[in-house]
């Protein structure tokens, strides 16, 4: 019984460290942009620019052609 | 291309040749402006009001963007990576007065739209744009690099000012960012004069010189 019950606190004790280890483990999530050197950070600047300058230039495609239906 | 290995920056360091390069054309575009308002205020040829109003366009444009690639690149190194709290972030002097140069710009445009006659509308709107690009240098240079700062270039920071010194800048960034500038630059102007050309068509009538 004794033996029974060592086996089972050990068991409590290594299943319980375990789960403290796993606790003490830093969480990953949504890390992406920290991945490979931060490089989805200039991804992410880069798409701002491209997105950014894409609407700006559609906005004066959209007033060249408000402006061809006038003339 | 190699770029230094940084704490910190990490592979972030290459925003360098974009975020930067938005604030540099911002600058020249901005410049080109107040060249041709005080070109009109010399002369009162409305052609130099259209060319200052769309340098203008085209430089705030830039500036947003600019603004825009500052806040993705500060949300991965201040904010996370060196704990800084949001309090510290708002605090924050060069944003202040980025922001405040960009409003000046913004009440430039408002300024232009709240007039119906043409020539006050030119004259005024010339003035104040002047009195804009004044306004850059000690809200954008002077403030943020005179109180204490995250964005580099501030007092006592480690990585000095890259923005005005070019010794503090490494080589083999400076191979790739002073290109950078002028291509960008070079954009900036291009999509300036298909502005301006379209405007000097519209105004045909109203030119004729």
């Amino acid at each position: 019984m004794t033996k029974f019950m060592v086996r089972y606190l050990l068991f409590v004790l290594f299943m319980s460290t375990s789960f403290f280890s796993f606790a003490q483990e830093k969480p990953e999530m949504a890390d992406a942009m920290r991945s490979n050197g931060k490089i989805y950070v200039v991804v992410a600047v880069c798409l701002t620019i491209l997105i950014g300058l894409f609407i700006y230039v559609f906005l004066i495609d959209r007033k060249i052609s408000k402006s061809e239906k006038e003339v | 291309m190699d770029v230094p290995h940084l704490f910190i920056l990490n592979e972030s360091i290459r925003n360098l040749y974009f975020h930067v390069c938005m604030w540099f054309s911002m600058m020249i575009l901005f410049g080109v402006s107040v060249v041709y308002s005080i070109k009109y205020l010399a002369g009162f040829n409305l052609r130099n009001d259209i060319f200052a109003v769309n340098f203008a366009a085209v430089g705030s444009f830039l500036g947003i963007l600019g603004y825009a690639t500052g806040t993705i690149w500060a949300n991965y190194t201040w904010v996370t990576d060196q704990n800084q709290s949001l309090g510290s972030i708002l605090k924050e002097p060069k944003l202040i007065g980025a922001a405040i140069a960009l409003l000046i710009y913004g009440a430039y445009f408002v300024l232009r739209g709240s007039f119906t006659d043409m020539d006050k509308k030119a004259r005024i709107s010339a003035v104040y744009n002047i009195f804009a690009f004044a306004m850059l240098f000690p809200s954008i240079w002077i403030i943020p690099r005179l109180v204490g700062s995250l964005h580099p270039g501030a007092p006592g920071s480690d990585s000095g000012n890259p923005a005005l010194n070019f010794k503090d800048i490494d080589s083999r960034l400076r191979m790739v960012f002073y290109p950078a500038v002028i291509g960008w630059t070079l954009l900036g102007v291009w999509i300036a004069t298909l502005k301006i050309r379209i405007q000097l068509i519209k105004d045909k009538t109203l030119l004729h010189d």
